[in-house]
């Protein structure tokens, strides 16, 4: 029974994850993802002698990318290629939900600048525009009137790399200061944060604070579902919602959270949550 | 720790490291701000952690 433990750099998650991870007597392999080369073709290596895996790369490109290439040669991981390549994705990720009758934020997606200006335009302003990949707030705008949406758009289309070409927009939600997380593990709502913030992007990465939430019936059952919809009752993420005067809305869904700010406030020890998930996942496997 | 603590790779100052320092940790050098991964622990080295990419994140 091994667990192969993928990183690109050891935050404090992974350091947290690996102290439970020998809590509860996983033999456990470190991988740096800056040093793989996996033989699609065939061939030995040390992750294909492991029985799953679990990724925490903090790159987006090589968690997918890794993650299918050992499901390819037989080796799971906690989350699927799947689930990384959705919620990886802002535009999947709300394809998904909404198959799934998940509420959400009236998104757009369009592919000129021009068809990108008539959405913000159906949307009506403020807008928000995000690309379809990346974290932590970046590149994240509201835009405010047609002029700024013209002049953004526009940019956006000259940074170069088809991704900058798919165009993500949505309406302005004004939520009450904080937007709301969930964590989930394995078809369990583990603990909810909320995210405060003087400005409109509440993100920790930007600054936010963290408090601890009661988890309501409501919110854990509506972060349930968003997960399920992306990775039924096998994956671990993390669900971000915001309250609007319609209700819960679902804004997106993180296949690799980062937890060091929430397990204080929520006093739920996060990273032994999760890691005594994964045991019981390598055990079922093993 | 009893290992010779070396100096940050970046500006040479004094590092101040945590007590359980694992293989890969990241530490923050108190004098220059720089971000230091420990590559190894035996013997104990540091040099400058990867730079965020573009679509790296949670």
């Amino acid at each position: 029974m091994q667990l192969a433990f993928i990183t690109s750099r050891l935050r404090v998650e992974e350091k947290q994850l690996l102290l439970a991870l020998e809590r509860e007597g996983v033999p456990t392999t470190r991988f740096d993802d800056g040093e793989l080369s996996l033989a699609l073709t065939g061939g030995a290596h040390p992750l294909l002698d492991c029985d799953l895996v679990w990724n925490r790369s903090l790159s987006f490109g090589r968690a997918l990318y890794a993650t299918a290439a050992l499901e390819a040669l037989g080796v799971p991981s906690v989350n699927s290629a799947r689930v990384v390549e959705t919620a990886g994705d802002k535009a999947r990720t709300s394809m998904v939900l909404a198959a799934a009758g998940i509420p959400q934020i009236a998104t757009r997606l369009a592919f000129t600048p021009a068809a990108a200006v008539e959405a913000t335009e159906e949307l009506g302003y403020p807008v928000v525009i995000k690309p379809i990949v990346g974290s932590w707030g970046r590149q994240v705008a509201r835009v405010d009137n047609r002029n700024a949406a013209e002049a953004l758009l526009e940019t956006r289309a000259a940074l170069g790399g088809w991704q900058s070409g798919i165009f993500y927009v949505q309406e302005y939600i004004a939520k009450p200061g904080r937007d709301l997380r969930v964590f989930v593990s394995d078809g369990r709502a583990i603990a909810a944060i909320a995210r405060r913030s003087d400005h409109w992007i509440t993100n920790t990465a930007r600054g936010a604070t963290v408090e601890g939430l009661r988890m309501s019936s409501e919110l854990a059952e509506l972060a349930l579902a968003a997960a399920a919809a992306i990775g039924g009752n096998t994956c671990q993420v993390a669900v971000d919602l915001v309250e609007s005067p319609r209700g819960l809305l679902v804004l997106e869904v993180n296949h690799s959270a980062e937890f060091k700010n929430s397990s204080g406030p929520t006093g739920v020890d996060i990273a032994a949550e999760l890691a005594r998930d994964v045991a019981r996942r390598l055990e079922v496997i093993a | 720790m009893t290992a010779t603590i070396p100096a940050c790779p970046e500006c040479e100052g004094a590092l101040n490291l945590p007590t359980d320092l694992i293989a890969g940790e990241l530490v923050a050098c108190d004098d220059c701000g720089a971000e230091l991964e420990a590559i190894s622990l035996e013997p104990l080295t540091f040099e400058l952690a990867p730079e965020v990419q573009e679509e790296w994140g949670e």
